[in-house]
């Protein structure tokens, strides 16, 4: 279970996150929704550790365990993962090579030992199988020269190779046609399991018809303004964000 | 050569200065006030293996006592062989090197520049000829000390559609320069130019290529990479010219460097002078830092910080590894390059 309790940030002296609580429990798939500039990919990058995103109060812990004591790479090997809004392009690195030593450095964080070429390869294929991607493509730079929507798609083939613990997808849908969409929401879905918990951040409802939250939350003003089932996406949708604009 | 006579006079004065424009930024007379005596024989026995022994099927040596060396591929002949130039202790030492490639034959030539800690002088000149068909692919690796001075200047003639292609991979010395002068004849021959280097501590390394190109229809490709971290300093120094009626010349540089820390320099001059109407002539040279976002991206995968930066360097680097002709070469170069990033 992922718990925030009164998380408060800034960037370059700004408070953006101004007392935020959340609570994920493992198996759920809770979703932020809010208005451009209300913070919603600020908590994606304190709940990561992202440099120049500095936490002034509040606790973040995941399953207990304090997440904002550790260094971005011992997140991850704790089993967070953010599918970024914009995935970064690694030149020179082939995405085949870079998931696996990610994975081999995860599991040497966690004292495991390193996946065998021979399994990696397979659970490789199979999943890029499952999610559409040409396996030729697996042998690029990672991200270089691919569309926008490759890119989205790359991000959640690592996802399903890292096999996180707790996923952040911000901003999924954006960049994606509907065929891809599809894809991608199937490979998220797939991925949904009892102890397992996901934070879909997103500013349309669109994403939300392909992934069903559990919960959905409101997120203006650095603050979680309100809280509900499915039900709440879809009054946003109908009548925007204005009125709880005004209520933070 | 000035050089040469300089360390043979032991006369400072006649050592290239910042006052010559092409050795502004590696200044040899300011530099060495004093020249060392000339190198003794070198206990060749004593040596050990060179980097490339296992590769090559005949080693040459340049040290003290051994101060000139020729090699000819006779016309359609194939070699794979090694040059080891060895500097040890407080000494001048200059040295020279034919190399003639007959028509239609192949070389392949690791030249390995091997410093101890003593602070050397030495210099190195090279006359690389290749007839009509020939091709040779030169790989340098220059793995000087930090007290050492080289300078390597090699002049190389071409014959038509001969095929010339270099990799030079140096890790810098007290003051190094590593310079390859290439009359192009156009005629069908291809030229490739590349270089990558890694510096730290106070190292400094020259890499200065010179191309003219004096016929239609040639093809130059240059890439050069490097990082410098510390107090080092690189000098890029490209220059491309196509003389009058080298028409349809094409001719390609790139250079691009990462600088990991505010005292490290990088000063580059990428020059094409181009005399002639119908040519395809590009440049490209970026100085820059590791890219932070993808840093931050790849440690949210799970990478340590360092482990990051690693494997961008190496792969930023790796690509002039990635261009050598010869796939047996690439891995020890790139084991080298890694051994030095790791360090």
């Amino acid at each position: 279970m992922l718990s925030i309790s009164n998380l408060r940030a800034e960037v370059d002296g700004n408070e953006i996150l101004k007392g935020l609580s959340l609570e994920v429990p493992s198996g759920e798939v809770h979703a932020i929704m809010g208005p451009n500039g209300a913070g919603k990919s600020t908590l994606s990058y304190v709940l990561t550790g992202r440099e120049g995103y500095e936490v002034t109060g509040g606790t973040a812990t995941l399953d207990g365990e304090d997440l904002l004591a550790l260094d971005p790479a011992e997140r991850a090997a704790k089993g967070v993962f953010l599918s970024f809004q914009y995935p970064l392009e690694i030149p020179g690195v082939p995405a085949l090579t870079f998931i696996r030593t990610a994975m081999n450095a995860q599991r040497k964080a966690r004292g495991e030992p390193e996946v065998s070429a021979p399994e990696f390869l397979k659970l490789a294929k199979a999943t890029a199988a499952a999610l559409k991607i040409e396996f030729d493509m697996l042998k690029r730079a990672l991200n270089v020269g691919f569309s926008g929507g490759e890119k989205k798609r790359m991000e959640i083939f690592q996802m399903a190779m890292l096999s996180p613990r707790f996923l952040i997808l911000d901003e999924t849908d954006s960049g994606l046609d509907i065929d891809a969409l599809r894809i991608v929401s199937d490979g998220v879905n797939a991925m949904r399991s009892p102890d397992r918990s996901m934070l879909v951040i997103t500013h349309y409802q669109r994403l939300l018809d392909y992934i069903k939250p559990d919960r959905v939350h409101v997120l203006s003003a650095g603050r979680i303004v309100a809280s509900g089932g499915p039900e709440l996406a879809l009054e946003l949708e109908r009548e925007g964000y204005d009125k709880y604009a005004r209520a933070a | 050569m000035s050089i040469a006579s300089a360390l043979k006079a032991r006369d400072p004065a006649q050592l290239p200065s910042k006052r010559d424009e092409d050795w502004r930024w590696t200044d040899l007379r300011g530099l060495l006030r004093v020249l060392p005596p000339p190198a003794g024989p070198v206990d060749l026995a004593g040596l050990g293996t060179g980097p490339f022994d296992a590769l090559a099927t005949q080693t040459h040596i340049l040290a003290g006592g051994r101060e000139a060396v020729e090699i000819v591929v006779p016309a359609q002949g194939e070699a794979t062989l090694a040059l080891r130039v060895v500097s040890r202790g407080e000494a001048a030492l200059s040295t020279r090197a034919s190399v003639r490639v007959g028509r239609g034959a192949k070389l392949r030539l690791f030249e390995s520049y091997e410093g101890d800690a003593g602070a050397y002088v030495t210099h190195v000149g090279l006359e690389i000829v290749l007839e009509e068909g020939a091709a040779l692919e030169r790989i340098v690796l220059a793995a000087d000390g930090d007290d050492g001075v080289l300078v390597s200047q090699a002049q190389v003639a071409l014959g038509a559609r001969a095929e010339y292609g270099q990799t030079v991979v140096t890790s810098g010395a007290r003051r190094q320069r590593l310079e390859t002068a290439v009359d192009h004849p156009g005629a069908d021959a291809k030229v490739r130019l590349d270089g990558a280097y890694l510096l730290a501590g106070k190292r400094h390394a020259d890499l200065t290529t010179v191309v003219r190109h004096l016929g239609v229809d040639g093809t130059t490709s240059q890439l050069a990479k490097g990082v410098v971290r510390d107090q080092a300093r690189a000098i890029f120094q490209g220059r491309i010219v196509v003389e009058e009626g080298a028409d349809r010349t094409d001719a390609r540089m790139g250079h691009h460097a990462l600088i990991l820390s505010d005292q490290a320099e990088v000063d580059a001059r990428p020059e094409l002078l181009i005399h002639a109407d119908d040519v395809q002539c590009a440049h490209g040279n970026t100085i820059g830092r590791l890219d932070e976002e993808a840093l931050f991206y790849m440690r949210q995968r799970g990478l340590p910080e360092a482990a990051a930066r690693g494997l961008l360097i190496e792969a930023f680097v790796g690509e002039v590894a990635d261009r050598m002709w010869n796939e047996a070469a690439r891995e020890p170069i790139r084991a080298w390059l890694a051994e030095r990033l790791a360090g």
